[in-house]
Order: C-alpha cells, then structure tokens, then sequence
C-alpha cells in the first residue's frame, strides 16, 4: 500500500492551563488520510475538531504522537525548508473575514502566497491570481477591494482562491460553510466539490453538521472531548453506527417527517459537552449515554476495528442495537 | 491625499498650521522683526505696540521675536524626543508581542523599571548623567517616552499576531519578518501612530518643563518652554507675558492631536468612505 498523504499517530495537542492540570484538546488521535479522498471529522463545539484541524496543517505542534505528511514528520524540518513544504497543507478557517487581513486589497491577499514562494514575476502572479478569483466565481471587479466590503461568501471564495493559488495537495476545510447562509453553504459546497476534481485535492473536512459531512465525506470520524469515538466508511457511519455517540447525532437531525409517522425515538444528549480540563474518568462520554453502566466510569474502552475498516470506542459496542438515522 | 484633505477639514486646519510652523522656524532669521537677543531695558515688559506686536519681556526683548526664534528648538524637541521613543520603544515592543517567553519577561520588566520612575525624575536623572542642554534633555525624554510605546506595541502585536490571516499567512510559509511587517505592524500601526502624535504634543509640554527647570535650552537661546518659565518669573505684575508662548504650545499640541485622529481615521480601511 502507497503511504498516505496524511497520517496522524497519536497525537496530543494541549493547551497550558494556569494553576491545574493542561487541558488535552486533541487526545491521542490516529488516523490516515489518503490521496484524493475526503475525510469528514465530526464533532460539538469544544471536541478538539479545530485543533486537531489546526495541528495537520501544523499551526499547532503536536505535544506527543506525530503529524506525517507523505509519510514525513513537518516538524522534522527546519527553517526554509519547513516554510516551503507548508503550501502542501493548506487549511481553509470558518470565519472568513478573519482569515484576510484588513488592510489588504483583494488582489494583494490573493498573490501574498505566490509572493511567499516567490513565483514568477508580479505581473505573472497578478495574472495568476486574478485568474483563480475567476475560477471561483469573483469578478475582477472585486480585486481592488478591500475584505470589508465583500459578503461572507465572497470572503470565503477569496480564501479558497489564495489557498489554491499555490497547488496544495490535501486542504483542510474547519466548518467552511458554518459562518455563511443556508443558500450560499450550497453554492460554497459545491464549488469545493468541483475544485476537489479539477486541482486533485484531498479534503479534511471538519464540521458539527452532520447532513454536510455525510454528504461529502467519504470517510467520516466522529470526535468527542478530544477522542475519536467513531471512525468508518461514510455509508456505514450513517446507516449502521457503532457508537452511542454518534446514534445521539444522528438522531438529532431534522427530519422531514411528521411526527407521528416518525419510527425512531430522538435521543436527547443531557447538559452540555463537558469541560476538557476534567474530563469523566472511563469513558468520556458515559456522563451522557444512555447505556452508561458501572464499567464505564473504571474503563476506558479501546479504540477497536469492530468491523473491517469501520472502528469505535465503546465496552459494549457488540451488545447494543442503535438506530440508524432518519428514513 | 488630496482629496483626503479635501474631505477632512480638521487635517486640512492642522496640517497647514504645522506647516506654516516649520516653514516659520526655517524662516526665523528673515521673518523676525528683531534679534531674539537684542535686549532693551527702557521698554522691559512693555503692552503690545506698533513697534512690538507682542509687547517685550523682562529684558525689553520683542516677544514675536522670540516666538518665532523659539519655534526651531520647540519642533526639534518634540520630532527628537519622539524619534527616539519610537526608534528604542516599538521594536522593542513587536519582539516582546511576537516572540513571547524570556524574551517577553525580560523586555517587559525592562518597561516595569522604565515607568516605576516619576518622568520627570528620570528625565533628570539622565540630563544629569548626559549634561545639560536641550538634546540631551529631549534624549531623556524619549526613553521616557519609549516605555508607553513598547508597551502599547506589546499589546497590540499580542493581539494580532493571534489573528487568522498571521495563521493563513504562516501556512503559506511567510517567514518571521514578513508577517511583523506585512500583517502585524499594519494592523498595530493605528493606535501607535494616535499615542505618538500625543507623544508628539506631551515633548511640547516636556520641553517647556525641563526648559523651565533650566535642563534644556540655556539662555539666551529663546524657546517657548524657557519663555514660559521666564514669564512665569513675573506672573505677579506681568500675566500677560504667558499668553503668547503659551498659546504657542496649546496651539502646536492641538495641531499634532487633531492630526493624529485624522490619521487614525484614514489609516483604517473600513472608515473609508466609497
């Protein structure tokens, strides 16, 4: 088997935290992302997705375990040498106005990569840039601009043109349509799903929106406080889960069927996500399962492949009948 | 920048003042209806007059005379002072925001010790070890100075370089120095360039002080910080005498201010009008 474009093993990503214990944002993770594949990860807000979306492309060193692109440690490199390996990775944030600098027209934002590395000559890049901007469906007219005076969708068009600027081979997309309309999260999807055909990329696609994941992902793994829970073919996650986790999101989906026609019952999580920096002992999701028993609370259960390629992270994932999702 | 003066009355009104300034302190030698030196005892602390728009001092010197020989060393005070506060404090400053640990600790005790100090005191201090005289004066100055700008640098450089487009740009591969002056500085640059025409107006003011406490300029030189503590000399019987150096420096001062909020305004992208 080739060596994946991406791998993760293990990694830990924690954040100091004055006077008690680092929070683990990111808990000893492990996956592998293949070429031309798009990989969904999916989980609440403050189940480490960002972080862990973050520490791919390297914005965030891992604190144990190892982030291998092609098969290499990033870190391993130094100075220029790292600098010029990052265009390969690149990451799309979800807040799209952030992502630009304020004081940069359109254009100038868009050509900075291609500057970075130092291509061609500026009229060139100009050429390049404006053509990209094309690509994605701005007008030129929008070049001399400045961030503030575009939509959010516009914003999020010129951050997915820079990125492609420089010919990345995997692209992280952190909740890419989270920030924008209903009526543009299509259009934005879309466009990513072209793209992905055109330039060849291979997509992280990290998001809390399950109907966007399943839709895209051809793999999806789902995370909860910093863990994966959850990890299988895109199909079997949705239609078969193996997690209670996941039975939970899956079930708190709308459906478009009146009520009393509906056959499943929607399970309802109690109280929120708890804190990462005193996680439940065991199992951390036991405080919210509804097939919590005593083992949960001594035991944390193995992240274990239950079927070929389809793996979770529960004591008694042979045992229990889920529901699958919405008819 | 035309049309910026065009639309900002306010930075017109400064601008021009602060123009008509310089050109006045290049001009002095020739404008000057008399020698800022050339004493007359008989007419000391005379009423303005045909012959003495502003009237005469204590030592029957023309008043005019001396605020238009003054302007030169009041403007070199303030530009100076401000120079170095901002040559020594922003640098010292973006490091401390943007590399953060030891670096961070040591620059930032650096700016505890600075401002533990009352100015003035400090000023003194090194106009003592320096000498006399009103460059070393306005060099005391700046490293008074430069404390608040390494700190306001500090502050702001913590704030953006957490920014997205710092991370987007850091992904691209930009190296250190690209993302201080291509992301950091522009995005910090606003309330330094505010604090710094304040600055500009508070070396005024610090001129006048240390002038006044004989540190900086030594007479006979005029500047309107010596004026003031000269006039002061006669508050009693001649009040008067404060009017024109002191208006001077409010003028001035206001002149740097209302230029720096205009500034402020047409720094930021998203205050431009279509």
């Amino acid at each position: 088997m080739s060596v994946p474009l991406l791998q993760a093993e293990d990694v830990l990503v924690q954040f100091p935290a004055p006077g008690q214990a680092p929070i683990r944002a990111v808990d000893r993770v492990s996956f592998s992302v293949a070429a031309n594949e798009t990989f969904g990860v999916i989980g609440e807000s403050g189940s480490g997705k960002s972080t862990l979306g973050r520490a791919l492309v390297c914005l965030n060193r891992p604190d144990a375990g190892r982030i291998l692109h092609d098969g290499a440690d990033p870190f391993a490199l130094t100075g220029r040498a790292f600098r010029a390996h990052r265009r390969n990775y690149q990451i799309i944030f979800q807040d799209p106005n952030a992502a630009l600098n304020p004081r940069m027209t359109i254009l100038d934002s868009v050509c900075e990569p291609l500057e970075i590395l130092g291509e061609a000559t500026a009229a060139a890049r100009r050429d390049r840039a404006r053509a990209m901007m094309d690509r994605v469906g701005l007008s030129g007219s929008y070049a001399g601009r400045y961030p503030h005076e575009l939509s959010g969708g516009q914003k999020q068009r010129v951050n997915i043109a820079r990125a492609l600027t420089v010919r990345p081979k995997l692209m992280v997309c952190d909740e890419v349509v989270a920030a924008l309309d209903v009526s543009i999260q299509a259009e934005v999807l879309n466009l990513l799903a072209e793209l992905q055909g055109e330039f060849g990329l291979t997509f992280v696609f990290i998001t809390h929106d399950l109907g966007v994941v399943s839709h895209v992902s051809d793999r999806i793994a789902v995370m909860y406080l910093g863990k994966i829970v959850e990890l299988g073919p895109a199909a079997r996650v949705r239609h078969a889960p193996l997690h209670p986790y996941t039975e939970a999101l899956l079930s708190a989906e709308p459906s478009a069927l009146p009520a009393a026609m509906r056959t499943r019952e929607r399970i309802v999580l109690h109280g929120e996500i708890p804190s990462p920096a005193d996680p439940p002992s065991g199992c951390r999701f036991r405080t919210r399962c509804r097939f919590a028993e005593p083992r949960c609370a001594v035991d944390a259960p193995a992240f274990r492949e239950v079927q070929p390629g389809h793996f979770a992270a529960c004591h008694f994932v042979d045992q229990l009948t889920l529901q699958g999702p919405a008819s | 920048m035309r049309g910026w003066l065009r639309r900002d009355l306010r930075a017109a009104v400064c601008l021009a003042y602060l123009a008509g300034l310089v050109l006045l302190a290049v001009l002095a030698p020739w404008i000057a209806p008399y020698s800022p030196t050339a004493q007359k005892g008989a007419e000391a602390l005379a009423d303005p007059s045909a012959a003495h728009w502003l009237g005469t001092d204590d030592l029957g010197r023309d008043v005019l005379s001396r605020l238009i020989f003054g302007a030169p060393a009041s403007l070199y005070a303030s530009f100076l002072a401000v120079s170095i506060a901002t040559g020594i404090g922003v640098p010292f400053g973006l490091l401390a925001g943007l590399l953060g640990g030891w670096v961070d600790r040591i620059i930032s005790r650096l700016i505890d010790t600075l401002l533990s100090f009352p100015g003035i005191v400090l000023a003194i201090g090194v106009t003592g070890a320096l000498g006399v005289g009103l460059t070393h004066g306005m060099i005391a100055c700046g490293l008074v100075f430069s404390p608040t700008l390494a700190r306001l640098a500090r502050a702001q450089t913590l704030v953006v370089k957490n920014e997205l487009y710092v991370d987007a740009a850091r992904c691209f591969g930009a190296s250190t120095g690209r993302i201080l002056l291509k992301h950091i500085l522009p995005n910090a640059v606003q309330p330094l360039i505010v604090q710094l025409t304040l600055l500009l107006a508070a070396a005024l003011l610090a001129e006048a002080s240390l002038s006044f406490l004989g540190l900086g300029v030594q007479v006979p030189q005029p500047s309107w910080g010596a004026m003031l503590a000269r006039a002061y000399t006669y508050i009693d019987i001649a009040p008067e005498q404060m009017y024109a150096p002191g208006f001077a420096i409010l003028l001035t001062a206001m002149a740097f201010n209302g230029l720096g909020e205009s500034l402020r305004d047409v720094l930021d992208p998203t205050m431009k009008r279509r």
